[in-house]
C-alpha cells in the first residue's frame, strides 16, 4: 500500500514522516521518528504505557492511527523536562520513589500532566481517575498517586 | 552462620554501612522519569526485520507435514525458519548448571505438547508482513489425546507428553520419580493423635503480566559478534542457553540487558533471544522477535500450578505431632523451572514450624499446558499457602487462638529442620507477636513472652528415628499409584508419646569455601532405627563445579 505523509509537531518540533496507512502513532513515535519514551505493552488499549498528548488529551498511541495526527502536536514524557530542569512531575515522580521498573513511567507521566494541565488542583479521587488506564505491576499505585498530588502542590506553591 | 570478612577488600570499599534509615536516589530513576531508559526494544536499527513465530492450535499433536512454500513467497518475507535450521534443537534451560535433559526444542518438529508451541519462525520486513505469512504457514496434524491432571498424567498407561520424561515425572538425578522427605514416623503418630484432619489444596497457574512483554533485538555486529537486546532477568544466564541452542562460542554474543520492563520470573526462559540470534545469523540483518499481548498471557510460560494435600496429626494442647504432604507440580509439557522448585518446595516442608514427624513427597509433573516456570518464590508459595490454611483450620479444630496455634508449633532457634538443616535466625514468633500487637488482637501471656531465641534445640534439635523399608531405603512412592484419600479424622487415642531422640546434631564447621550444600538426604539408612546420624556432610563434589553449584541443594551433580 502505498505510505502517506504526516506532519505533525512533535515536543515542539515539527517532523514529517512517512506511515502505512494502517500504522499506528506509537510506531510512528518509536520507529519511524526515534522517540523511544512511550512503550508498546498490549496494543489493545488496555495497559496505558504508550500514553502520549495529542493536542492536550491523553491519547493511547496504539490505537490512534498516525495519519489522524496531521497537524497536530505531540507531546510524549521525552519532552517534559527543559533541558536540565524536570518538570514538576518528573522531580515528584523521583523523591517518591513512584518507579519501580519503569516501563508504565513514560505513560504515567502524560497521563498526570494531561490532568494538571487542565486541573490544576485535582483531589486524590480526580487523581486516581486519570491514571485509571494506565496499568502499574510493580510500585503499586500509592506512590504514583502520592507523586501527582505532591506535584499539584508543588505547582500551586510556585504559582502563588 | 552469616560471617562478615571486613578484612577482605578493606581498601576498595567504603565500609561505613550507613545508608540505613536515609534516603537514597535510584541510580535509575532519572532515566526512568525522563523516558530515557532503554529497555530492549527502545533501540535503533536501520533495515531491522521483524520475526514472528506460527504456534500450534492443539494441545497435543503429531505433526504430519509443514508446509512453508506460500509463506517463503509471502510479501516481504526474508527467511522462514524450522525446527532443523536450529543448531541444538533440545534443550533445558538448567542444562548450564547440569541438571535435568534436554527437553524442550526451540521449533517443534515432529510433535507438538501444548498449545501455543512455537513450530515455524517466519522473519519479514514489517510485523504485518511476518503476521500474514504466518497465516500461510501450513501445518497438519494427527492430533493426540491430551494430559491436564497431575495425577491423572502420574497413573499408569497415562499419555506420555514429553518422551524425554516417559513416565510424565522429571527424573531426579535420572532415577528418582519425585523428591522426598522422611522425618520420623508419621504413621505412629497419626495413631497417637488426638485429632488428624487430611485437606488438599490446589492452586491455577498465575501470569506475571509484566507491562513489557518478552522480547529481544539482535544484530550483527562487524567483529563477528552478535549484539542481542535482551529482556533476560538473567542475562549470562540467557547468553549461555543462546549460545548453546546455536552452538555458538559464547564470546560471540554480546548481551545488552538487565533493564527489564517488569520480569517477576517471566523473563528467566530465553524465549526470544535464541531464535532472534538465529535470524540475525541466517539474514545477516537486525531482527526483532518480541511477543504480543496474547502470546504474553496465553504461550509464555506462568507460574504452574500446584496441587498439596496435607494430613495432619494434633493433639488437644495444640501440638501439630505429624505433617504428611503430598505435593504435584504441574509443569506443563516442559521442565523449564519446575525441577527446581519442587526441590524448594520440599525443603520448605513442613513450613516454619517444628514438627516431629513429617513425610513429604513431591512431584514435578509434565502435562500438556503451557510450560511453567520462575515466578516470585515459586515452589514455597503455593505450599505455604496451603499449609498456613490448613493451621488456621487445624487451630478451630482443636479450639485454639490461631495467633497462640502457630506460636505453640513454631520454630526456634537450635530445632532441626525435616530436612536435618538446623534452624537458625528464626523469627516467627516475633513477626506473629508484631501482628497481633498492630492489630490489636489479644495475646495469652505465654505467647506474648515466647522468643525464637529460647525453647529451641535440645530435644528439639535431634533426628528422630526414620521409617525405612525392607531394602533399607526411605520407600518407594506409594503416592504416584494410588492418590493419597482424603480420611476423616481419626479417632482419638491415648497420649502422645515422642519419638525417642537418637542423637544431637552437630553443626557442621562454620566457613565452607566452595563447597555445595547437601543435596535433599538421600541418605541410605541401614535399617529402623536409624544409628546416630551423623551431621549432614556436603558431598564431596567428583569433579570442580561450576560457580553457580555452590548457592542452592539443586546443583548437586549427576551421578
Amino acid at each position: 500500500m502505498a505510505r502517506m505523509p504526516v506532519q505533525f509537531r512533535l515536543n515542539g518540533s515539527d517532523r514529517a514522516v512517512f506511515v502505512e496507512p494502517a500504522e499506528t502513532l506509537l510506531g510512528t513515535i518509536r520507529r519511524g521518528l526515534g522517540d523511544f519514551a512511550p512503550k508498546f505493552g498490549c496494543g489493545q488499549g488496555t495497559c496505558g504505557v504508550c500514553t502520549v498528548l495529542v493536542d492536550g488529551e491523553p491519547r493511547l498511541g496504539c490505537l490512534t492511527l498516525s495519519v489522524t495526527c496531521e497537524g497536530r502536536s505531540i507531546e510524549t514524557a521525552s519532552g517534559l523536562a527543559d533541558g536540565p530542569t524536570l518538570h514538576p512531575l518528573q522531580a515528584a515522580f523521583m523523591e517518591h520513589f513512584a518507579a519501580q521498573c519503569g516501563f508504565c513511567t513514560p505513560g504515567m507521566l502524560m497521563a498526570a500532566k494531561a490532568l494538571l494541565d487542565r486541573n490544576p488542583n485535582p483531589t486524590r479521587v480526580e487523581v486516581v481517575e486519570a491514571i485509571a488506564g494506565n496499568v502499574c505491576r510493580c510500585t503499586g499505585y500509592e506512590p504514583i498517586i502520592n507523586a501527582i498530588l505532591a506535584a499539584a502542590q508543588q505547582r500551586g506553591v510556585r504559582r502563588a | 552462620m552469616l560471617e562478615f570478612r571486613k578484612d577482605l577488600f578493606a581498601d576498595e570499599r567504603d565500609d561505613n554501612l550507613n545508608v540505613i534509615g536515609k534516603g537514597e536516589q535510584r541510580q535509575d530513576m532519572l532515566g526512568h522519569v525522563t523516558g530515557r531508559t532503554r529497555f530492549f526494544d527502545d533501540h535503533g536499527f536501520d533495515g531491522l526485520l521483524h520475526l514472528k513465530v506460527v504456534r500450534s492450535p492443539h494441545h497435543h499433536a503429531r505433526i504430519r507435514s509443514i508446509d512453508v512454500t506460500a509463506a517463503e513467497r509471502a510479501p516481504g518475507v526474508k527467511r522462514v525458519i524450522r525446527g532443523q535450521d536450529v543448531p541444538l534443537n533440545k534443550n533445558t534451560l538448567l542444562s548450564l548448571i547440569d541438571f535435568g535433559k534436554d527437553d524442550e526444542p526451540t521449533l517443534a518438529v515432529d510433535k507438538v505438547r501444548y498449545k501455543g508451541e512455537p513450530i515455524v519462525a517466519i522473519i519479514a520486513d514489517s510485523e504485518a508482513e511476518a503476521l500474514a505469512a504466518v497465516k500461510l504457514v501450513r501445518v497438519s496434524y494427527d492430533p493426540l489425546p491430551t494430559v491436564f491432571d497431575v495425577q491423572e498424567a502420574l497413573k499408569p498407561g497415562a499419555v506420555v507428553v514429553n518422551e524425554t520424561y516417559p513416565g510424565n515425572y522429571f527424573e531426579y538425578h535420572d532415577k528418582y520419580d519425585h523428591q522426598k522427605l522422611r522425618f520420623g514416623d508419621v504413621e505412629a503418630a497419626f495413631r497417637t493423635a488426638d485429632h488428624v484432619l487430611e485437606e488438599r489444596y490446589q492452586m491455577s497457574p498465575i501470569e506475571h503480566a509484566s507491562t513489557e512483554t518478552n522480547g529481544t533485538i539482535a544484530a550483527p555486529e562487524t567483529n563477528n559478534r552478535y549484539v542481542v537486546h535482551s529482556c533476560a532477568q538473567g542475562l549470562f544466564f540467557s547468553l549461555g542457553t543462546t549460545a548453546k541452542i546455536l552452538a555458538l562460542e559464547s564470546n560471540r554474543l554480546h548481551f545488552i540487558g538487565g533493564t527489564v520492563g517488569g520480569g517477576f520470573g517471566g523473563k528467566v526462559d530465553s524465549l526470544t533471544e535464541p531464535l532472534a540470534v538465529l535470524g540475525a545469523i541466517l539474514t545477516g540483518r537486525p531482527v526483532r522477535y518480541v511477543l504480543g499481548r496474547e502470546e504474553e498471557m496465553q504461550f509464555a510460560s506462568p507460574r504452574g500450578a500446584e496441587r498439596h494435600v496435607i494430613k495432619d496429626g494434633v493433639m488437644r494442647d495444640g501440638r501439630i505431632v505429624a505433617r504428611q504432604i503430598t505435593s504435584y507440580f504441574d509443569a506443563g509439557a516442559y521442565t523449564r523451572l519446575t525441577s527446581y522448585g519442587v526441590v524448594k518446595c520440599v525443603a520448605h516442608m513442613p513450613g516454619p514450624y517444628t514438627i516431629p514427624n513429617v513425610r513429604g513427597d513431591a512431584y514435578c509433573v509434565f502435562t500438556n499446558r503451557v510450560p511453567a516456570t520462575a515466578m516470585r518464590g515459586f515452589g514455597v508459595t503455593g505450599v505455604d499457602f496451603s499449609i498456613e490454611v490448613q493451621m488456621d483450620k487445624l487451630a478451630h479444630l482443636v479450639g485454639i487462638d490461631p495467633m497462640e496455634f502457630r506460636i505453640l508449633n513454631a520454630y526456634r532457634d537450635g530445632d532441626m529442620k525435616a530436612h536435618r538443616r538446623v534452624a537458625h535466625n528464626t523469627a516467627l514468633i516475633e513477626c506473629v507477636q508484631v501482628v497481633a500487637e498492630k492489630v490489636n488482637w489479644p495475646l495469652s501471656e505465654t505467647a506474648r513472652r515466647a522468643s525464637s531465641l529460647s525453647g529451641g534445640g535440645g530435644a528439639r534439635a535431634a533426628i528422630p528415628p526414620t521409617v525405612t523399608d525392607e531394602s533399607g531405603r526411605i520407600g518407594r512412592p506409594e503416592t504416584r499409584q494410588a492418590p493419597p484419600q482424603l480420611t476423616p479424622g481419626a479417632a482419638p487415642l491415648p497420649a502422645y508419646q515422642p519419638p525417642p531422640a537418637v542423637t544431637v546434631y552437630q553443626p557442621p564447621p562454620a566457613h565452607q569455601p566452595a563447597a555445595p550444600l547437601p543435596n535433599y538426604p538421600s541418605q541410605p539408612a541401614a535399617a529402623a532405627p536409624l544409628p546416630a546420624p551423623a551431621p549432614p556432610v556436603p558431598n564431596a563434589p567428583a569433579t570442580p563445579q561450576h560457580g553457580a553449584a555452590r548457592f542452592s541443594s539443586v546443583f548437586t551433580r549427576r551421578r
